[in-house]
């Protein structure tokens, strides 16, 4: 007999083993975070540039965003990011019903995060920070304040989709595991969807100093 | 697969760290230490990032294969921005604070 029908259900077979076939996805995994670092990276050096330009218009700008709720979503994401070790933790240790547990109190935080997010959006439209016709502020920085808020919109708005996308993947993974697809010998998804959901967390780490901190001791 | 597991204190422990310097990062911020301000807030954030890679996301414990592809891509966001930096911040004499 064969031996290569005797393997694992999930290892593929252009791989020799379950190992051999988790470091390539988790390289592969890395590789187009790698991608998602330089396009990140590129809004991070537009910010830069503009922030370097506009120096003094950026600092009254960045005192119109709510430092405490600032503060909540970071401590929130971060609380994500456990949550989401530790279900790769359960995937590891072979506890079907933590990685649900784990995986569902991810989701939840992620949407908390999104909740937040949205109530910030809805002031910045209330106050007409929104760059566009109806915008509105201080006359001398008008203009300026135009691009600061641009980038807002653009960083926070793109972060805020990788996290929608983040949690449609771990509603996948969460199905996946209802159908006890994963074990300690194979858990691959879940490691991988951890290292995408903790990506962007890192985004965020930087996006709430810049956005929110920099700048917060200049009087405006 | 015989990944290396990592115990559940450490995660506990880099949350807590995490969060503490969250704490730093916020308290910080409303001190004028002049330029100094920027290069704090990019440090912790900075550091904040490097625990999240090393320990949560297992690069401390993955192949070298991974741990030289995460060097490369930190490796191009750098020479994206020193080369793009080393111009704009050079041509216009911006002030910081």
């Amino acid at each position: 007999m064969r031996d290569d029908t005797l393997h694992h259900p999930a290892l593929a077979h252009h791989f020799d083993n379950l190992e051999q076939q988790a470091e390539a996805a988790s390289l592969g995994m890395w590789v187009f975070l790698l991608t998602e670092i330089l396009f990140f990276g590129g809004a991070f050096l537009v910010y830069t540039v503009y922030r370097h330009m506009y120096h003094d218009a950026f600092v009254v700008a960045s005192h119109e965003l709510d430092v405490t709720l600032g503060t909540i979503n970071t401590a929130v994401l971060i609380g994500s990011s456990l949550t989401m070790a530790l279900a790769v933790h359960a995937a590891q240790t072979g506890s079907k019903r933590l990685i649900q547990l784990f995986l569902i109190v991810t989701i939840v935080l992620g949407c908390v995060f999104l909740g937040i997010k949205s109530v910030e959006y809805a002031h910045k439209f209330r106050e007409h920070h929104v760059p566009g016709p109806y915008f509105q502020f201080d006359v001398k920085y008008v203009r300026e304040a135009q691009i600061f808020f641009s980038l807002y919109f653009v960083m926070t708005g793109l972060h805020a989709l990788h996290m929608i996308v983040g949690i449609g993947v771990m509603l996948v993974m969460l199905w996946h595991a209802s159908r006890d697809r994963f074990s300690p010998e194979y858990y691959v998804p879940i490691e991988v969807t951890g290292l995408y959901w903790h990506f962007v967390d890192i985004v965020w780490i930087f996006l709430f100093p810049l956005l929110y901190l920099i700048g917060r001791h200049g009087v405006p | 697969m015989s990944a290396h597991i990592v115990s559940k204190t450490t995660y506990y422990l880099i949350f807590a760290t995490l969060m503490v310097l969250t704490l730093v990062t916020v308290l910080v911020s409303a001190i004028d230490l002049g330029a100094l301000n920027t290069v704090v807030a990019l440090a912790i954030a900075g550091f904040k990032a490097v625990l999240v890679v090393l320990f949560f996301m297992h690069v401390k414990y993955a192949p070298r294969l991974t741990k030289v592809a995460v060097a490369a891509g930190i490796y191009w966001l750098m020479i994206l921005l020193a080369l793009t930096l080393s111009d704009y911040l050079t041509r216009w004499r911006g002030t910081y604070g």
